[in-house]
Formats: C-alpha cells, structure tokens, sequence
C-alpha cells in the first residue's frame, strides 16, 4: 500500500528541481553557444594605403606569419587609394601568393579620407571584428593577438593601442616631437577625459557592428578621425581595453608633423570639448 | 552635459565662491586676516597648476620609452620578409629608395 504523503512529497520535490534543470541545461547552452562563437570569431584588418609599395609586402608578410602562428582566423583587407607608385600592382602579386581568401583588395579611385575607407574595406569584410592599422611597419602585426586576448578577457567593444603606458613606446622621435605629443595628450586627457590614454593612435581592434556605429557618428577628417572615435566609444558608452604598443616611426617614407597639424588637432580638440 | 557645460559649471561655482569672499558677502576671520592671499588665490592657482602641468609633462617626456630594440627586431623581419618574399616568387620593385 503506497503512502500517499509520500507521493505528495515525491512530487514537491520533483517539482522543485524543475527550475534548477532548467536553469542548468541553460547554462550549459549559453556555455556551448559561447564556445562555437569563440572559435568562429574571425579578424578583418584593414590597411588603408597610398605610396606604400615598399612597406605593404613587408607588412603583409609580417602579418600573415604572425596571424597564422596565433591560430586565429583572419583576412586582410586592402584598400589603396590610387596611388601612383604601383601599390596596387605589388598587392595584386601579394593575392596572387597568399591567395584571395587571405588578401581582399579593395582599390579606390583616389584619396578619400580614413572614414570613407574602412567603410569602403569593412563593406565586404566577412569578420566579426575589425583590426585597424598603419600600412608603413610602425605597428607591428604581433600586437594584434595582445589585442584578442584582450578583447575576449572582458569582452571589450574597442581595444587600442597605446603608446604611453606600460612597456609601450616610440622609437624615432626626438625631443621635440615627445614634448609636442606629450603636450597634446596632457591637453586632451585634462579636457576630455576620454578613458583611453593613446587618443591619436590608429592601432586598434573593434566589434565590426560598433566600428560601423562610429564611423557614421564621427565628422572629422585627417589624423584627428582617430581622437574623434574613441571620445564618441566613450559618449556611446563602449567598453574600451588598452594594450601597451611600440611604435617605430616609419621607416621608409616621410612623417609628418608640422604646424597645420597641430592646429588642425587644436581645432578638432575644442569641437569635441564643446560638443561631447 | 558636454566637456564645456561641465567645465563652465564648475569655474562659475569656484568664482562665485570666491566673489563672495572678497566681497565679504561671507563673513569670515580667515577671509580677514589673509585677505591678499584670498584675493589673488585664483592667480596663485593657475600658476600653481601651471608648474604641476610642466612637471608632469616633462616628466613624460624624459620617461617616454625609446624602443630600440622594437627598431632593431623590425629590422631584422623586414629582411626575413624580403628574403621569404623572394622565395615565393614577389618580384619587388628595381628602385629601392
């Protein structure tokens, strides 16, 4: 004969597991979903490129050694601005190599501006996360699997590069054009306080939906377009990881750094100070 | 509130502090008896944060790191590359700088 209290009891019990079940078969698809999305992350990076016929099979090089040493799954994305010296041709003969899976070319006309061109690039990017950088070897590719460790400890929206703290650094600049940057930075960081501390920097890694967000919210041209993108992650409330980077300040090539840009950089710097 | 707001906001609430100090607005001994210093605190602060602004500066500046040996690695990959280049068959450029 079956006690009925007992039955009761049974099925209380029963009854409260449910949710707990639920709960963990939950977690155990969350945990699933996450790991399929980790290991179908993929990097787009981007180089943006006018007169850079002896730098790009370098970087290039240099890119696809340390990317495939990482593990990780990338493509790289060209996008020369008509320049004049052949760039284009010496990328043509670097997908011939690599192949058109590795190397996207994605050619302009003529210069167009940095904004218009990582649209132009990401356009037919089939990654989930974009890396930006120089194409003249003065970020080095190593950086970028720093910058994926990073972004995937706390899920970051953006990760930038930074000169100024840690073990990052320049070589090539003399005093002057440390004191210049150091002067600007210290200005920047007073008024804007933007929670990144390499504002003009163009090494860095996005999500490909916020890169997109923040492009279409930035009016600057120029250089300035990178301080601008990082003060518009920090008013639209995105995360943003730092990772310590050299630097080498071109090697083959001119730098530049005179009296326009600095006011150029004066003006863009008090447009963001009264308006973000 | 942009970075403007923010800053406006806080120098008027600093000077209006300050205005009524020495205007005596607000009775006080200290106000009293440092009345110069109270008078001229505004100048003696931007001048104080002036020499702080100098220092940190500077002191960045000394302390930027020189990467040499980044230099010198980038270097040596940009040999390997143009050897490794070469041997998958990248024909450079005749002219090189």
């Amino acid at each position: 004969m079956q006690d009925p209290n007992r039955c009761l009891w049974i099925e209380t019990t029963f009854l409260t597991y449910i949710p707990l079940v639920l709960v963990i078969c939950n977690c155990i698809s969350d945990m699933t979903g996450e790991n399929i999305s980790n290991s179908s992350n993929k990097y787009s990076i981007l180089l943006p490129t006018y007169n850079e016929v002896e730098n790009l099979p370098i970087i290039i090089y240099l890119l696809i050694k340390h990317m495939n040493e990482s593990g990780f799954d990338y493509e790289i994305i060209v996008i020369d601005d008509g320049s004049p010296d052949g760039t284009n041709e010496a990328a043509i003969q670097l997908q011939k190599i690599y192949g058109k899976d590795k190397i996207i070319l994605r050619p302009r006309e003529k210069k167009l501006g940095l904004g218009t061109a990582y649209i132009h690039g990401i356009k037919h990017a089939t990654g989930n996360f974009v890396v930006i950088m120089d194409a003249d070897l003065s970020h080095h590719p190593k950086f970028i699997t720093e910058f994926i460790k990073k972004q995937q400890s706390a899920n970051f929206d953006v990760v930038s590069g930074t000169r100024y703290i840690g073990s990052g650094g320049v070589y090539g600049w003399d005093f002057k054009r440390k004191l210049v940057s150091r002067t600007a930075n210290f200005i920047t960081q007073l008024l804007l306080r933007p929670g990144a501390t390499d504002l003009t920097g163009s090494f860095r890694l996005y999500k490909k939906d916020i890169l997109e967000k923040l492009i279409k919210s930035c009016v600057s041209k120029g250089y300035v377009f990178q301080m601008e993108m990082i003060i518009r992650a920090r008013q639209l409330n995105y995360s943003i990881g730092e990772v310590p980077i050299t630097f080498v300040d071109r090697v083959y090539g001119e730098s530049k750094l005179g009296g326009s840009e600095i006011i150029q950089f004066a003006k863009s710097l008090l447009y963001l100070f009264a308006t973000t | 509130m942009t970075k403007l707001q923010e800053w406006l906001t806080a120098a008027g609430v600093l000077f209006a502090i300050w205005f009524c100090l020495v205007t005596n607005k607000v009775e006080s001994n200290f106000v009293r008896e440092n009345y110069n210093l109270v008078l001229y605190s505004p100048i003696i602060f931007v001048i104080l944060f002036g020499l702080y602004a100098l220092t940190v500066v500077l002191y960045r500046v000394y302390n930027f790191n020189d990467c040499e040996e980044a230099a010198v690695e980038l270097q040596k990959e940009i040999q390997e590359a143009r050897e490794g280049l070469t041997r998958l068959g990248f024909k450079f450029r005749e002219n090189t700088n």
